[in-house]
């Protein structure tokens, strides 16, 4: 056994995420003490405290844990990381985790599953251009996935037309072969580890 | 003093009030900025959520630009001498600030991480060694780099009676990393900041909590709810404006203000400002030039009070917490660091 | 061997005939510590087929009376000259093989012992690896031991004055024990008076009994012991020697009172005009004046003048207590004193800080009016503390209906302290008892990680506390802020925390946050272990000989510790340490000789050149030099074998017995045994 790697003792599904976190997120470490679910800002809307995942992913329930909308609700604010009294790396865990939701296609039966198509949309325009465009991507995203939503959000829209804050068209980037080929490649990666 | 600048996607169009005032004030500060060419979106928080490699990948192709660009070359002595070690690379936007800064450190805490990087960016012809760039967010550079005391002397008109709420939000203070430059449970440089342009800061309990970030888009009712507090606390203390230092936290408190109100039956008129525009006005610059006006609740009716005098200010300090001492009351704990309020 | 060996002048006369000795080699499996890395058998099949040895066995545990006889019985069967034991550290069992051999009639310095644990089967995984370093040890021992010689060991008297630094609970009882077996002991504290902390608590856990009643008495009875002298507003300087004979600089700080003189009636405290905070025993909550004592009842009773917030210390004018006092006892040009002590053995009773609960601000600690620390509520509940006892808020005359008790606070958590601090959790349990106690109708919540209530009478006191209707909510907290959500929320301090038992967040209003604060070194228990010369952990936690065999005792002979200062824990088991360290310390004294290691320098007369250098090398002054035939010389009772003189002498005259050169080298030799010989280098 090399004193590098973690050992194999606890669920398939406790490896699973750990090896899919791109830095050691001490996983093991949680003690269940509830600071990550007491800190989260948006805690009262999750189906599952952080904390409470973390118990179940131990526990191996992969499909309940990757059906859950916390992950999707997390924004990512850091407060769990920051107070975490074991330095458990929570945020990176919540993308983590959906990832794999995304991957599973669990994602699109959570309570929340809207949000990955926020993430795609936003993702496709950036593979586009280089960088984000602003009112396609609300139009895309809401004509697309949420089309009863779309007259809500018009006037915001409007308003940002009329201050000038959004653009009419995408801006791309000079070099924009060069980052598609660095995506491609980090593509692979991802799928052949 | 020279730096590479990160503007980010945001700062191109609907922030591009925070773009222009930081241009301006960076120009009075002697601040120099060379932007990044060719950059790419740094990919929010979205695509950590999908791809991860691909989001290491993004920022990567960046740093690496920004590595080759700003390194500090024998020939050409761009980069002053005593900043020669490390070039420097400036984010206004929290959440570029956090991609880039935290790429970079999780590059080198894990070289295996950074081995597959370089292999994807390889593939662009880029390579980035971590370390290589001291990634900075702007409020850093413009209060450590510059000084409170430059700052302090460059003010022409002061905030007087102008009673700010300074908003932190998350990414630039959290997660909290060696060598951070704010508390990221309880930062106090934008205050401070602010106290030097003249305002007077209200206690805002809530400075670093979260703005729900594209929480908007997913739910609308988690988001309008966690602006709803942000704004209640803001109110209460009496702030006059709420000033931040991201766009992304501009964006949710500005534009869905007359949402959470129309949800809750609250009437907030709160305009929210970028930092470096409130410091721009107080070093006299015209409110075009920086921007204002461009924000959905306006803040020129409070604006107007710039250069009211202290006398009002006492009288509406009577906030919530300010209660008189009686002889029996017990001393509060000793706070070494207090500064004067 | 290379041949710089050669050149160097032989140090002790030549061995008579190390090819003659008889070894004995044993190497033991430590039940699984040692053999489940190490293969022990081979070990032992492999040593007995090295040069010298004649029997070596592999034992499930050498320690056992049964290994032990293992060795006598081979002692006088086989004849042996030499025994090597691979086992665990000497520190462990040094002393159990030592008295092994000496019961079969073998010097116990002809003994050598491998530390193939510690240093080899706990320190990897790797069986292959592991076996062949331990065959090296094996080997360096062996090559070692022959080289020995029989040494006897020498003996010193002891001074049978304790000196105890530190008047807490552990302190004082370790005092007291010592004078009421009839040795002298003196007590130093830098503190005014004696107590510690224990002096600031209202009631204790679990009994409940009041900390006065059971503190006062003590702290009286240490003050009129015939055999205690005590030393109050002092601290060592320095310290000198070795067991048995210590010698302690100690430095009195001017209390600018004549103690002699002053009655403590008190009446310079009633009439000083300076009123200041007193951060140190009220923990700033209450005041006292610049001429003052922690408490009334505090021992000695001397007043002492805090010259920072004293008026004519600062600006020359006032004088009010020289006026006032009756009999003439301030003295304002009082200077520190310095006085030497020579005491036997040492006590370090020193005990804890309490964690800086500021460093949390996401508890609101300074910013938020009713948050207080632990010690704060100790002081607010305290009858005579500032507030006589009564639970108020800040506003000091209203009482809270609701009161959050957050445990864990700088405890528990690697962003602080990683430990647990132990007492917090049944000083909580306290609170919420006296808060119902004191406010009949007022709700308690504790919030909670775990319970830590493993004590004689705890988990019983835990259940009271719940039957008395306190709420507990198990669930780190959070945040405490005053930003309120709603209506119900208003003008209330909000406590966030997850109920980890129902899995929501929830968020509790009241009137009154009280955060157990965690336990810390004191912070200048870095200077104070170097002062003294033994360990400190990573904590500041003064160091221990053994965790489990030996917690009183350090690696430093005749420096012991008590109480807090070892670690974090409540009065029972500080009042036990103290009561520890003094039995040692009489167990010792009642020998009147000790017994040392013969491990010693010496000086070869001829080959010394006069040079002096080893002279200040020595941090012991154990060297003289005779200025008539010019040649230095060590004295013997004073060396205590550190082995720095030896290292020093340019002309190689030194030797330490039991370290000498030869034997040195060859264990090292011995220790690369699988080296080619011919690329051998020694440096
Ligand atoms: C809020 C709170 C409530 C508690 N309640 C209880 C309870 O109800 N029951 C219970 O069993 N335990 C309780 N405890 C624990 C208790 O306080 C400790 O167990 C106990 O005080 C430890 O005693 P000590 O003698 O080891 O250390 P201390 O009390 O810290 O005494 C150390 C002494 O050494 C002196 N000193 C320090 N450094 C030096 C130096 N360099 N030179 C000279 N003198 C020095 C100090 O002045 C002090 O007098 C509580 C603790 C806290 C924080
Ligand atoms: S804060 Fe950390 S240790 Fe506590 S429950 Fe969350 S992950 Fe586990
Ligand atoms: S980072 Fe995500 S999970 Fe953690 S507290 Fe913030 S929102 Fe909750
Ligand atoms: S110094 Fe004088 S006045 Fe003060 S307590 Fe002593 S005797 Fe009384
Ligand atoms: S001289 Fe100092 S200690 Fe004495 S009464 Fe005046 S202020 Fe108090
Ligand atoms: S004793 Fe209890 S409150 Fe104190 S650190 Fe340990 S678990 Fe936390
Ligand atoms: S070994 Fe030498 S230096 Fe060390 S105490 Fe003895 S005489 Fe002094």
């Amino acid at each position: 056994m090399s004193a590098s790697k973690k050992p194999a003792r606890g669920s398939v599904f406790f490896h699973e995420v750990v090896g899919a976190t791109a830095v050691d997120p001490h996983l093991e470490a949680c003690l269940q003490c509830g600071t990550c679910g007491g800190s989260c800002p948006s805690g009262n809307d999750m189906e599952h405290t952080p904390r409470t995942l973390f118990a179940m992913i131990a526990a191996g329930m992969r499909e309940t844990v990757l059906r859950s909308n916390t992950p999707w609700y997390c924004v990512s604010c850091y407060y769990c990381t920051e107070r975490c009294p074991q330095e458990v790396h929570i945020t990176d865990v919540m993308y983590t985790l959906k990832r794999l939701a995304i991957k599973e296609g669990f994602s699109r039966q959570s309570s929340a599953a809207q949000a990955p198509a926020f993430s795609e949309t936003f993702m496709e325009h950036v593979e586009r251009y280089g960088r984000s465009f602003e009112l396609g991507l609300i139009t895309r995203y809401f004509l697309r996935h949420r089309p009863l939503d779309t007259v809500k959000i018009a006037p915001i829209g409007a308003g940002m037309l009329r201050r000038k804050r959004f653009d009419l068209t995408p801006r791309k980037i000079r070099q924009i072969d060069q980052l598609q080929a660095i995506l491609a490649r980090a593509d692979e990666l991802e799928r052949s580890p | 003093m020279q730096y590479g600048y990160y503007p980010g996607c945001s700062l191109e169009r609907n922030a591009g009030a925070y773009h222009d005032s930081t241009m301006a004030v960076a120009g009075v500060l002697g601040l120099q900025f060379t932007e990044v060419d060719d950059w790419n979106c740094c990919g929010a928080t979205e695509f950590f959520s999908v791809h991860q490699m691909q989001a290491y990948a993004l920022t990567g192709r960046n740093l690496a630009l920004a590595a080759d660009q700003f390194a500090p070359k024998a020939a050409l002595p761009v980069i002053p001498v005593e900043a020669a070690e490390t070039p420097q690379l400036v984010a206004p936007c929290s959440a570029c600030y956090l991609n880039l800064s935290k790429v970079d450190r999780y590059l080198a805490s894990s070289p295996e991480l950074a081995a597959k990087v370089n292999t994807a960016l390889d593939a662009g012809g880029l390579h980035y060694d971590p370390g290589s760039l001291r990634v900075r967010h702007l409020l850093d550079v413009v209060v450590n780099d510059a000084g409170y005391d430059a700052i302090a002397a460059r003010v022409q008109r002061a905030l007087t009676g102008l009673r700010v709420a300074p908003y932190y939000g998350c990414l630039v203070v959290r997660p909290g990393f060696q060598g951070q430059f704010d508390d990221p449970e309880y930062p106090t440089t934008l205050d401070k900041l602010m106290r030097v342009l003249g305002a007077k800061v209200v206690d805002f309990p809530l400075k670093a909590h979260c703005c729900g970030g594209h929480m908007t888009q997913i739910s609308e009712d988690v988001a309008l709810e966690l602006l709803r507090r942000l704004l209640k606390n803001a109110a209460e203390y009496q702030a006059d404006v709420i000033v931040t230092l991201c766009p992304m936290c501009q964006l949710n408190l500005d534009v869905f203000q007359s949402a959470v109100n129309r949800r809750f039956g609250t009437n907030f008129n709160l305009p929210v400002l970028f930092f470096t525009q409130l410091m721009g006005l107080a070093f006299g610059l015209a409110p075009e030039r920086l921007g204002i006006g461009k924000e959905f609740v306006a803040s020129r009716p409070a604006l107007a009070k710039i250069g009211t005098s202290g006398e009002v200010e006492q009288e509406r300090a009577v906030g919530k917490r300010a209660k008189r001492r009686n002889d029996q009351s017990l001393p509060m704990p000793y706070m070494p660091e207090e500064e004067e309020r | 061997m290379s041949n710089d060996q050669d050149q160097i002048p032989p140090i002790s006369p030549p061995h008579a005939s190390p090819d003659e000795e008889r070894v004995g080699v044993y190497v033991c499996h430590c039940g699984s510590n040692i053999a489940r890395t190490i293969a022990v058998e081979d070990v032992a099949v492999w040593a007995e087929q090295q040069e010298h040895v004649v029997v070596a066995r592999d034992y499930k545990f050498m320690c056992s009376s049964l290994g032990q006889e293992l060795i006598e019985q081979d002692i006088q069967a086989k004849g042996l000259s030499r025994v090597v034991v691979a086992a665990c550290s000497p520190h462990m069992h040094e002393r159990t093989f030592r008295g092994a051999c000496q019961r079969a009639g073998l010097n116990p310095y002809l003994f050598e012992m491998a530390n193939i644990r510690e240093l080899t089967s706990w320190a990897t995984d790797d069986r292959e690896a592991a076996t062949s370093k331990a065959k090296a040890q094996v080997k360096g021992a062996i090559e070692r031991a022959v080289l020995q010689e029989p040494l006897e060991p020498l003996f010193v008297d002891i001074n049978p004055n304790t000196l105890v630094v530190g008047g807490g609970i552990a302190g004082l009882t370790a005092a007291l024990e010592l004078a009421d077996s009839g040795y002298h002991v003196y007590l130093v504290d830098r503190d005014s008076s004696i107590g510690g902390q224990m002096a600031k608590l209202d009631k204790t856990f679990p009994t409940l009994d009041c900390a006065a009643c059971i503190l006062t008495p003590k702290m009286v009875d240490a003050a009129n012991h015939p055999n205690i002298t005590l030393m109050t507003w002092s601290e060592v300087v320095a310290v000198d020697g070795f067991v048995g004979n210590f010698s302690v600089q100690v430095r009195h700080k001017p209390r600018y009172i004549i103690e002699d003189l002053c009655t403590g009636c008190g009446t310079c405290i009633e009439k000083c005009p300076s009123r200041v905070l007193d951060q140190h025993f009220e923990v700033g909550l209450g005041y006292h004046k610049a001429i003052d004592r922690n408490f009334p009842q505090a021992v000695p009773k001397y007043p002492v003048i805090d010259t920072t917030h004293c008026i004519y210390f600062q600006r020359g004018k006032c004088r009010a207590c020289q006026v006032v006092c009756p009999t003439n006892a301030i003295d304002f040009t009082q200077k520190e004193t310095f006085e030497q002590l020579e005491v036997g053995n040492i006590i370090l009773a020193t005990g804890y800080e309490q964690f800086d609960a500021r460093r949390v601000p996401q508890y609101g600690y300074g910013r938020l009016a009713n948050v207080f620390t632990s010690m704060e509520f100790e002081r607010m509940v305290n009858a005579a503390g500032p507030t006589s006892g009564q639970v108020v808020l800040r506003d000091g005359v209203s009482a809270p209906q609701s009161v959050g008790i957050i445990h864990c606070v700088g405890s528990r958590d690697k962003n602080y302290n990683e430990y647990c601090s132990r007492a917090c959790c049944m000083a909580a349990l306290k609170f919420a008892h006296l808060v119902h106690e004191r406010v009949p109708d007022a709700e308690v919540y504790n919030f909670y990680i775990d319970i830590r209530a493993a004590g004689k009478h705890y988990e019983e006191f835990y259940h009271r506390v719940l039957e008395e209707g306190t709420h507990f909510i198990r669930g780190r907290v959070a945040e405490v802020t005053d930003a309120a959500r709603g209506p119900g929320e208003e003008g209330k301090l909000i406590i966030q925390a997850e109920d980890t038992l129902i899995g929501k967040q929830r968020r509790i209003p009241v009137d009154m946050v009280v955060l157990m604060v965690g336990m810390e070194a004191r912070h200048d228990s870095r200077n104070v272990a170097s002062t003294f010369g033994l360990g400190c952990d990573f904590e500041g936690w003064f160091t221990e000989r053994h965790a489990k065999l030996d917690p009183v005792v350090t690696m430093t002979e005749g420096i012991l510790i008590a109480g807090a200062c070892q670690g974090p824990k409540a009065i029972p088991e500080s009042v036990a340490q103290g009561s520890a360290a003094a039995a040692r310390v009489a167990g010792l004294i009642g020998r009147r000789t000790i017994k040392l290691e013969p491990v010693r320098a010496s000086i070869e007369a001829a080959a010394c050149s006069g040079c002096r250098i080893c002279n200040n090398v020595c941090p012991y002054h154990a060297i003289v030099f005779h200025e008539a035939i010019k040649i230095s010389e060590v004295i013997t009772a004073l060396c205590q074998g550190c082995g720095a003189c030896v290292a020093a002498c340019p002309s190689a005259a030194i030797t330490g017995a039991h370290f000498t050169r030869e034997q040195v080298l060859s264990q090292i030799d011995g220790l690369l045994w699988d080296m080619q010989p011919g690329v051998l280098v020694l440096a």
